[in-house]
């Protein structure tokens, strides 16, 4: 022991001069820090409702609520996230993961009130001082991802290889492929409420992750029993809704259906789907049409034990899938793999027969207990402009069922089509591969009233038509049809300025001092379908109400005015295959409670 | 086999006491009037954390002590079985207070060695300031805390301040002041704010001098060096024998520290030696914690001199809402400021963890070290004996 270790403790009286540590540096003089994780912001317009936030937080401080104000509506489930302040740990793992990054944090410190209540609050809706505030915890920047964003790609056959054959161009994804691509799935649902049919989509992308592709294929089954057609050409609404697809690619939801589907092989399908032994009940369902709206329903009655006998105007199933959609997009053995599933379950089919030729409505009405109608679109429409009466000018869904039918169809050296929409693109690359096949090279102009931005085709088919050789013009509006001689000589366009007047109709207005002449010796026209009622005799019209633009009336489970008639399909809905599949599957419910008079 | 037949052996000096009964336990009757019982904790202001002595005294003498814990259980173990990889993320810190860091490290560090993921570069560093940062701000408490132990409460108060310090700067980096929650499974979650460097280096140079003032208050004090010197002395075979580990094993004369003997992260590039005493009684672990301070400040210097601007801070994972450890075993570990931490992990192949199990210092330190070491202390330095082996509750309870 020294002198110094007995002085030396008394050098702390010089702090005694020191102004105190909370006088010198007062912390109410110190905002937080421009990352300090303080108290929820939620910009509410940017939010969907998905429940990450809610599904990552440990504590289960989040609940999701409605909210007055915000509608449910497609992409958005209505609810907003409400937190619990006396369970947040404020991690902020809630920020990190938002798919929207609407959800942040304030850099605010101290937060007090009386009422214990105000401490479960929805940020964005109910005031709070910090609302505003720009600092706080944000999502961090850089490569800073929960969940992969970029989509696992998918292989197609290159231009130079399909341009000349009607083989599948989609090649379908492998097991690390579909397993890497389900494993970025939020499970948020969002898309099984937009699906028409609201399938189970996050519970059949968790069966790929858990690589049990046969609880996959049930999950299918439960509400979609064509999923080799829908996991092909479904319009995805799915995918445009997918919350990810907010800030990075959404889910290849289509994509991934399809693995399920073509991964069970089908004489496997009844003894996964258990559907060995189906109890008859024996009532009778007449159906007519075999298109996705009539199988659905055929589908789900035969499970409920109805005998269901489709009737097949054409001489093979399918409807519009098989007559309308091209080889190259739904080879037509998948077509069969679904349809021949639902055969086995006894579903009849009788094929070259038309209702109101062959055999009339009122003696289907006699023989089985109701009658499903799915007749879906099959009348092109016409332009109607100078010219359009031309033999050379054709209606693209006539040639689309001709080139399944494997009839001739007449294959000019320079076609131009008319249309914007999907079915304009099918019978562009149909005719292109023709070409090839014919000519040896691609000459057709396919033009649409719509600019690029808004036409209704998906990209992917105006960037294909374009890789096998198609010139795509949007945005002008086809005038008349220059014949000389007797001749097409190809179609006068000019600009298109707008499509809808102020009221909202359709009304399209041109630049008529800019035009256009696309050079063409025949005119393929696509811009929409009309249904053919013709198998509805003018009695039983009488008897049905009618809905706004010519539809006919039906209710909840679509049911007409005459209770043992049923309407479903592009007829009513749509038009696409899973509106049908789904106005089918709901319409067999229907029957099923008119018949078992539930 | 020797050396725990000398454990087994080991009698404290109870020459003033009644005899070992047969039974291998110390004869009390508390109706001779000779011994009373006193609780120390569990909220006693000398206790760190909510811990509990039964404490046997005869006068001001412990004859018997015995740790009860119980106060602070809330299951992360079996909590970690219910949650998911990331869920368990926010929960892990609660298993240490004063440096949940390290928490996030294990827990970070298992999960990617366990799926092999390789952590960025800039990610590691930012990891390595992190956890030395919280080192820092422990040992600012902890180093003068000795002190306040017994009494001297100034250094305390004084070093308080100073870790605020550090703690504004683990504010603006990681977004909080105690729970940062920054080191996730594949990276961290931000990159160095602007100036950050620069600031911190202030710091640090304010912390040297409150390194002199610490000194000249209690290094060089009669009364903390009488109170100190001799006492809480842990035989050095203990050390091998009991598991102890960090700073106690180092003021033992051991050289152990995970750091050096098994280096993760970059340890294993910078420049830095054991802390070494040899007594081996409170004196030696106060002057060991405070070297470690000094060397922690040099660590700190050099990170900053040698991490990368900028750089990735986090690798790709799968989907964190889905994330299965593919099956295994693992157990990491890292130098908290107690000593060598760890986690024994066993993933099943699914999104929850098998097991999660905490191997900390103070298991050991606070129930089967103090036990003995509290044998014929006096009542006094008994807090200051605790203190000196860092206890920390949480730690225990997890």
């Amino acid at each position: 022991m020294m002198i110094k270790d007995i002085l030396s403790p008394f050098s702390a009286w010089k702090k005694v001069f020191d102004k105190p540590v909370v006088i010198k540096d007062p912390i109410n003089d110190r905002p937080g820090a421009d990352r300090y994780r303080g108290f929820h912001k939620n910009d509410i317009e940017t939010c969907i409702g998905c429940g990450t936030c809610e599904d990552i937080c440990e504590n289960e401080a989040i609940d999701m609520i409605p909210v007055e104000g915000i509608e449910t509506k497609d992409g958005d489930s209505g609810l907003r996230p409400s937190i619990d302040y006396g369970r947040c740990c404020w991690c902020a793992l809630c920020v990190d993961i938002c798919t929207t990054t609407s959800l942040t944090l304030s850099n605010a410190y101290n937060w007090v009130e009386e009422d214990p209540e105000a401490y479960r609050f929805t940020p964005g809706v109910d005031e709070k001082p910090w609302q505003n505030e720009e600092k706080g915890w944000k999502k961090p920047e850089g490569n800073y991802e929960f969940y992969s964003l970029n989509r696992v790609s998918m292989e197609h056959l290159h231009p130079e290889e399909r341009s000349d054959s009607f083989v599948e161009m989609v090649k379908g994804y492998s097991k690390e492929q579909a397993e890497k691509e389900a494993d970025r799935c939020v499970e948020c649902g969002i898309c099984t409420a937009t699906c028409p049919a609201h399938m189970g989509i996050p519970e059949y992308i968790k069966a790929i992750r858990n690589d049990d592709l046969e609880e996959g294929l049930r999950i299918l089954y439960d509400t979609n029993p064509l999923p080799e057609i829908c996991g092909r050409i479904c319009t995805h609404k799915c995918e445009t809704v997918c919350s990810v697809g907010h800030r990075g690619d959404p889910i290849s939801i289509r994509w991934l259906k399809r693995y399920i589907a073509d991964q069970n092989p089908s004489e496997k399908y009844k003894q996964i789907l258990e559907s060995e032994s189906l109890k008859k009940n024996g009532k009778k369902v007449a159906i007519i049409g075999s298109g996705p709206a009539g199988l659905s329903a055929a589908y789900y009655l035969a499970l409920l034990g109805y005998e269901c006998t489709i009737y097949e105007k054409l001489s093979q199933a399918g409807g519009m899938m098989r007559y309308g959609i091209p080889e190259y997009r739904l080879p037509y053995d998948q077509i069969d793999k679904d349809i021949n599933y639902i055969l086995s379950l006894g579903v009849k089919i009788v094929y070259d027969t038309t209702i109101g030729k062959d055999i009339m409505l009122e003696q289907l009405e006699k023989d089985n207990d109701a009658v499903f109608a799915g007749t879906g679109l099959h009348l092109g429409r016409s332009t109607r402009i100078d010219g359009s009466d031309h033999k050379d000018v054709y209606q693209s869904i006539e040639m689309l069922r001709k080139i399944t039918q494997g009839e001739e169809v007449h294959v000019a050296e320079k076609i131009v089509v008319i249309g914007g929409g999907n079915v304009a693109m099918d019978i562009t690359r149909s005719l292109a591969r023709l070409q090839i096949q014919k000519y040896g090279k691609v000459q057709i102009i396919t033009t649409s009233l719509e600019t690029e931005d808004i036409m209704p085709a998906d990209v992917e088919e105006v960037v294909e038509s374009r890789e096998e050789g198609a010139t795509v013009m949007p945005g002008w509006a086809p005038q008349h049809i220059e014949i000389v001689d007797g001749k097409i000589k190809g179609l006068h366009v000019a600009q298109c300025l707008s499509l809808f007047d102020e009221t909202g109709n359709f009304n399209p207005q041109c630049n008529l001092e800019n035009t256009r002449f696309f050079e063409g010796d025949m005119v393929v026209e696509s811009i929409g379908q009309g249904m053919d009622l013709s198998y509805l005799s003018e009695d039983i019209k009488e008897q049905l109400e009618m809905g706004p633009r010519g539809r006919i009336q039906v209710n909840d489970v679509f049911q007409t005015s005459l209770p043992w008639l049923f309407l479903g399909g592009d007829i009513i809905q749509g038009p696409d295959v899973i509106h049908g599949i789904a106005n089918g599957h709901i319409a067999a419910r229907g029957i099923d409670r008119l018949l078992s008079g539930e | 086999m020797k050396n725990k037949l000398n454990i087994l052996n080991w009698k404290p000096d109870r020459s003033s006491f009644p005899d070992m009964g047969e039974d291998g336990k110390p004869v009390i009757s508390l109706d001779s009037e000779k011994f009373i019982k006193v609780w120390q904790g569990p909220n006693h202001p000398g206790i760190t954390g909510n811990m509990s002595l039964e404490l046997t005294i005869s006068g001001d003498e412990v004859v018997e002590s015995k740790t009860h814990v119980g106060y602070l259980h809330r299951g992360f173990e079996k909590l970690f079985e219910r949650r998911r990889y990331i869920q368990c993320f926010p929960t892990c810190i609660r298993m240490c207070v004063p440096e949940p860091d390290t928490n996030e490290y294990n827990l970070a560090r298992g999960v990617e060695e366990l799926d092999g993921i390789e952590v960025p570069e800039m990610a590691n560093w930012l990891r390595m300031i992190v956890l030395e940062m919280a080192r820092l701000q422990v040992l600012l408490r902890m180093v003068p805390g000795q002190a306040g132990t017994m009494g001297l409460g100034l250094g305390v108060q004084w070093g308080m301040y100073y870790r605020e310090l550090i703690l504004d700067r683990m504010e603006e980096l990681t977004g909080a002041r105690i729970y940062h929650m920054y080191i996730l499974p594949g990276g961290v979650r931000g990159l160095l704010p602007d100036g950050f460097k620069q600031r911190l280096e202030e710091n640090l140079v304010k912390i040297e001098g409150f390194l002199k003032d610490i000194d000249k208050l209690i290094l060089h004090n009669a009364v903390f060096k009488k109170r100190a010197i001799g006492i809480g002395h842990i035989p050095k075979d203990w050390v091998d024998q009991y598991g102890i580990v960090g700073p106690v094993a180092r003021a033992a004369g051991y050289q152990r520290d995970v750091r050096k003997d098994y280096p993760y992260l970059y340890y294993d590039q910078i420049d830095f030696d054991y802390n070494i005493e040899h007594d081996s009684d409170m004196f030696a672990r106060f002057l060991v914690r405070r070297k470690d301070l000094e060397t922690t400040l040099d660590i700190l210097r050099q990170i900053m001199a040698k991490m990368p601007d900028k750089g990735e801070i986090r690798a790709e994972t799968p989907n964190v809402l889905h994330w299965k450890i593919p099956k295994g075993e693992t157990y990491v570990r890292c130098e908290s400021s107690r000593g060598e931490y760890g986690f024994y992990m066993v993933a099943d192949g699914s999104e929850f963890p098998r097991r999660i199990n905490l191997r900390g210092p103070s298991y050991t330190h606070a129930i089967a070290v103090l036990e003995k070491l509290l044998v014929n202390a006096n009542i006094s330095d008994v807090s200051a004996i605790m203190l000196s082996l860092a206890t920390c509750p949480p730690e225990i309870e997890r």
